[in-house]
């Protein structure tokens, strides 16, 4: 009797797998031929979407992916909000989600859920090729005309002359320390890079595959003989190279930090001291009476150029470009930039902004910002122009990633 | 069988029931259609669909899935050291922490099934129970505050002369441990249960001592219930990987491999592939587990 019910029971628990393995099949087979999209390897070609012809009626409401300190509506600090004005102006209720890292904004973007997104270098082409973003009428965003020039038209924002987005604002990686532990200040990004430092065990960085081209940039100033010339146009020997430095580098690492807030927190116990770090960490972590300090070391830095996109699959398009046009506008550009630490894209902002922000991280200032490497997606095709080798892509970056924490 | 003897009895009043009532296998398919239908599609389909994805190709730009049949993954597992040492990592950490659950829950158990009063009995068990209502990222950060440069754990360190592990893979076992103690206890307190305490007195009777009636009574008769407890140490350790991003330093786990795939690089046909890893190395386990008759008991 027992038997002769397991046997039935095998019977349909095997006509179900058979189902499932079947309709498994079934997707792959219909969509074998026309699956992926966009081509690898050197250079990439942008769908051919279309972009919105005339603002409409707001939808009432927008979903905003943003950096974390982007779309403040208070929540972190009641004196920092430029969401609430927003949502009173336009009647767009905004809800936020923030990433920690450009491939979680790349990812995200994927689902389709997202009416705009900002976007760094790293992830913004990304986003292009695959389709999840599309160009933008900078016609019905009036405070577009006021984007410094120099931002505009840039490979990490348009291709071929139409923009994909508008520029947001930019700045440097910076390096971050306790001041009570740390002494003397460090100058150089060699502080987390010398092997005999005695803050061994205590140092951080930041979790993603784009970091290696913090370590190319300290090998192109202290090791000429490589030959490196552009951070983000690694051939495989300095790629290995760069590779090389982390790895040493991974002992000395007391843990990898992409949530920024779990960096304020091991800053404030003191599990680290010493490490990578954007502005706005640092002024939570002051906030919080942590004695740090932030430099920027005399290599210079990688830094960020970030644009707003507009989701292809968008729901609420009109209530994004209105998004779009407010984030640029003097008063939250002033507001955003200031709070995160990073030179606004719109000069009337530095009227605004608090007096001597602007100098401080030199907005405005095109030989600084052509200084600053900014994030880049790696591609096959060298991006210091060299055309005799083969650059290593993104992707050799993300395995090389996880071979360095090991 | 059962049809048969109900018609005979009641044969007017089965007529006038619904025809369910008279045909057994129409019953039983209906009845367990729906959990099969659970267990196939939400269970073996998601199995089967990670495992065909596992043949699959990434854009590394776009981040696209190709649809393009290849073993590449599995081969870049295989060639590729890192992984060995990830693999082996968690393989490791996860056995640890199946052992120090062993060591701590076993004494805690014992005590419950054969010492404690029936009063004191059930309030244990509720103790046991209580730590699993709490969520489990509360419970992993209260352990990265407890482990951190000024945490507790330093200062009760300080005391005995040791210093905090600090965050990294003793951390990691010590959070993991911490967190699947109950799936342990309650185990080997339900094998310890039904151990009956006569065969204890018939032990002690033919003079074996404590240690002696521990190796060979209990335990034999207790083992299956501790690999049964063993499996869900061993399981939730194995796929764990937000403990060992909070405590673990910067140490990771086949469970970031995976979630970096799919989180950062987006590549789920790799991830596919290394979460194919800890599937094969619980058939394994299990299929050992079997043999114990552990799983008569899970």
């Amino acid at each position: 009797m027992t038997h002769r019910w397991t046997r039935r029971t095998r019977i349909l628990a095997a006509c179900a797998a058979l189902t499932l393995a079947a309709a498994a099949c079934g997707t792959s087979d219909d969509d074998g031929d026309g699956g992926g999209g966009g081509t690898s390897g050197a250079g990439f070609t942008a769908p051919d979407l279309p972009m919105l012809e005339e603002l409409g009626e707001p939808e009432g409401e927008v979903n905003i992916l943003a950096w974390p300190g982007y779309a403040e509506d208070g929540s972190t600090d009641p004196s920092v909000d430029w969401v609430t004005p927003f949502e009173k102006e336009t009647g767009c209720q905004a809800n936020v989600k923030t990433f920690n890292t450009s491939d979680e904004a790349v990812n995200l973007m994927k689902t389709g859920e997202y009416d705009v997104v900002s976007a760094s270098g790293d992830a913004s082409l990304r986003m292009i090729a695959a389709g999840d973003v599309e160009p933008v009428n900078t016609d019905l965003i009036p405070n577009y005309a006021d984007v410094y020039d120099f931002l505009k038209d840039r490979d990490w924002n348009s291709v071929d002359g139409q923009p994909y987005g508008v520029p947001h604002g930019y700045g440097a990686n910076l390096l971050m320390y306790r001041k009570d532990v740390v002494k003397p200040a460090p100058t150089s990004w060699g502080a987390v890079f010398d092997e005999s430092s005695p803050y061994a065990g205590k140092i951080t960085a930041y979790d993603s595959p784009i970091y290696i081209a913090d370590a190319a940039l300290y090998l192109m100033k202290h090791e000429p003989d490589l030959g490196i010339e552009h951070p983000y146009a690694l051939d495989q020997d300095q790629l290995a190279a760069a590779v090389d430095l982390l790895k040493k580098q991974r002992s000395m690492i007391s843990e990898y930090w992409s949530d920024y807030l779990k960096e304020v927190q091991a800053f404030g116990t003191g599990d680290s001291v010493l490490g990578t770090t954007w502005q706005v960490i640092v002024n939570v972590a002051k906030d919080e009476g942590t004695p740090v300090e932030a430099i920027l070391p005399e290599e210079g830095s990688t830094g960020w150029s970030d644009t707003w996109m507009v989701g292809s699959k968008a729901e609420h398009k009109n209530c994004a470009y209105l998004w779009m046009n407010h984030i640029v506008s003097p008063e939250a550009n002033a507001a955003v930039s200031e709070y995160f630490g990073e030179a606004p894209a719109n000069p009337k902002a530095c009227d605004v902004a608090s007096k001597g922000h602007c100098e401080t991280y030199n907005a405005g200032d095109e030989d600084f910002a052509e200084q600053l490497w900014y994030w880049t997606t790696p591609i096959e095709q060298c991006l210091d122009g060299r055309e005799d080798v083969k650059c290593t892509d993104y992707g050799d970056w993300t395995q090389a990633w996880t071979e360095i924490k090991g | 069988m059962t049809t048969t003897a109900v018609e005979g009895v009641e044969d007017a009043p089965a007529r006038r029931r619904a025809p369910l009532a008279r045909r057994a296998w129409l019953r039983l398919t209906l009845l367990i259609t729906p959990p099969m239908l659970w267990l196939g599609l939400a269970y073996l389909g998601a199995l089967a669909a990670l495992f065909v994805t596992a043949f699959w190709d990434q854009d590394p730009f776009t981040g696209n899935t190709i649809r393009h049949w290849n073993l590449d993954n599995f081969r870049l597992l295989w060639e590729s050291e890192v992984y060995r040492t990830i693999a082996f990592r968690t393989l490791w950490i996860a056995a640890l922490v199946t052992v120090v659950d062993i060591l701590i829950a076993f004494p805690i158990a014992l005590y419950m099934a054969k010492v404690a009063s029936p009063r004191l009995q059930k309030i244990l068990v509720v103790a046991v129970l209580t730590p699993l209502w709490a969520s489990y990222l509360v419970k992993a950060y209260a352990w990265r505050i407890m482990l951190s440069e000024k945490g507790m754990m330093h200062d009760v360190g300080r005391a005995l002369g040791v210093d905090t592990p600090g965050y990294g893979l003793t951390a990691t076992v010590i959070t993991l441990a911490y967190l699947w103690l109950p799936y342990m206890i309650l185990p080997i307190y339900a094998g310890l249960e039904r151990l009956p305490d006569s065969m204890l007195e018939a032990s002690a009777d033919l003079g074996a001592r404590g240690g002696h009636s521990l190796r060979r009574v209990v335990l034999p008769v207790v083992f299956p219930a501790i690999v049964a407890g063993s499996i869900f140490t061993f399981s939730l350790s194995l796929g764990d990987y937000i403990t060992v991003r909070i405590v673990g330093g910067a140490n990771q786990m086949l469970g970031n491999v995976v979630y970096d795939n799919i989180g950062a690089a987006n590549n789920l046909p790799f991830a596919a592939a290394v979460a194919t890893i800890p599937v094969v190395i619980m058939l394994v386990y299990l299929g050992a587990a079997r043999r114990t008759g552990a799983l008569d008991n899970v």
